[in-house]
């Protein structure tokens, strides 16, 4: 046996068959690095969109908002959450073109309504991908004077991460999330009850 | 002097109604005109729905919007942008080249070439053992082909005849 393999393997100096040529190695590491960049970014999108609602507790990440022409809030027409520290923030996310919303617009803006003379809390109207001359129309048909703006780039819904229109997001004096509503508020005592328990601390 | 006031007065008049009339004149984008700029965006909201198709009233709003955007005579480019700084650079069909949307636009490139790579070498290389095996030629550093010896096959044809 050991014979014939040596008998069937050519002689010294007979031509040898070609070794197989691999790729080199600068090639392999720009591959496999390559590769798994481009894994990292796929499990980071993942990661982020399984991340859910936010939870209560959550503290929130400074955002800004632009209101439309005629609102303002303490003589600016642009907001940061972090001027508000110290108050409550009703940041309620809605759009001209939602049925849902138009159910509980006239709580909020009772609601707001009946706390704006403390001046302990204040109500922030952000309209999620809407078109300026409907959403006017929208805030000139229920009454709506809290200061309201289009979320540009839909910056801070993404913040939110919400799930759609309407939701409502109440943030405490301290910035951190309180209580969250996803869905329009069945009734304006549900504003009071989910409000007045932050106020009594 | 007074003349000039007159002549003045009457080209401005003149102007004045002739822009009049063209605004009347302008024309009111039609549909198709509309969906050819909304066909290149897709719908905020629902997923993955381009606008020209999309059926919702957001959708329908989104689309007149386009068509006030067309008669202000804006070009599908501004009302493209318009439409990523309100929205979202999500809303476009074809991501803007910046950033990290450059990976749409070079991985696929990139793994098609690899693929063809990868199946160029096995192609090759479901061919190489067969020739190379056979002993029938071979390749020399310097790419050419050199006869094997006759030597060497008189050999193989040896052992062949021994075993059968």
């Amino acid at each position: 046996m050991n014979e014939q393999s040596t008998s069937l393997s050519p002689e010294k100096g007979s031509p040898q068959p070609a070794l197989r040529r691999s790729v080199p190695l600068w090639i392999q590491i720009i591959v496999w690095a390559g590769l798994l960049g481009l894994l990292t970014l796929v499990a980071f999108g993942l990661r982020r969109s399984q991340q859910g609602s936010l939870v209560i507790g959550d503290t929130l990440p400074n955002f800004s908002l632009s209101f439309f022409d005629g609102y303002q809030m303490q003589g600016q027409s642009q907001v940061n959450l972090s001027d508000f520290k110290g108050k409550v923030v009703v940041l309620n996310f809605w759009a001209s073109w939602c049925k849902p919303c138009e159910q509980e617009a006239a709580f909020m803006e009772s609601a707001w309504r009946y706390y704006k003379p403390g001046g302990q809390v204040v109500f922030v109207g952000a309209d999620y991908v809407d078109t300026e001359p409907e959403a006017r129309g929208y805030l000139k048909k229920f009454d709506i004077s809290y200061p309201n703006g289009p979320d540009l780039g839909t910056k801070v819904s993404q913040l939110f991460r919400i799930t759609g229109v309407p939701e409502t997001y109440i943030i405490d004096q301290n910035g951190k999330l309180a209580f969250s509503e996803i869905g329009p508020f069945a009734s304006e005592a549900d504003i009071h009850t989910a409000i007045d328990g932050l106020i009594k601390k | 002097m007074k003349r000039n006031f007159w002549i003045v007065l009457a080209v401005g008049l003149l102007a004045l109604l002739w822009t009049r009339q063209a605004y009347a004149q302008t024309p009111v984008p039609s549909d198709d005109a509309v969906n050819a700029v909304a066909r290149q965006l897709f719908c905020p909201v629902c997923e993955n729905t381009p606008l020209d198709v999309c059926a919702t009233q957001a959708c329908a709003q989104w689309r007149e919007l386009i068509r006030t955007k067309l008669a202000q005579g804006w070009t599908a480019d501004q009302i493209k942008e318009y439409f990523a700084t309100q929205y979202g650079a999500r809303v476009l069909s074809e991501p803007p080249r910046q950033g990290l949307n450059w990976l749409v636009y070079i991985v696929p490139p990139v793994l098609m070439l690899v693929g063809v790579y990868i199946l160029f070498r096995a192609i090759q290389s479901m061919r190489k053992p067969v020739s190379s095996e056979s002993g029938m030629n071979d390749t020399d550093p310097n790419g050419t082909d050199v006869p094997v010896s006759d030597e060497y096959l008189i050999k193989i044809e040896e052992e062949l005849k021994k075993r059968q």
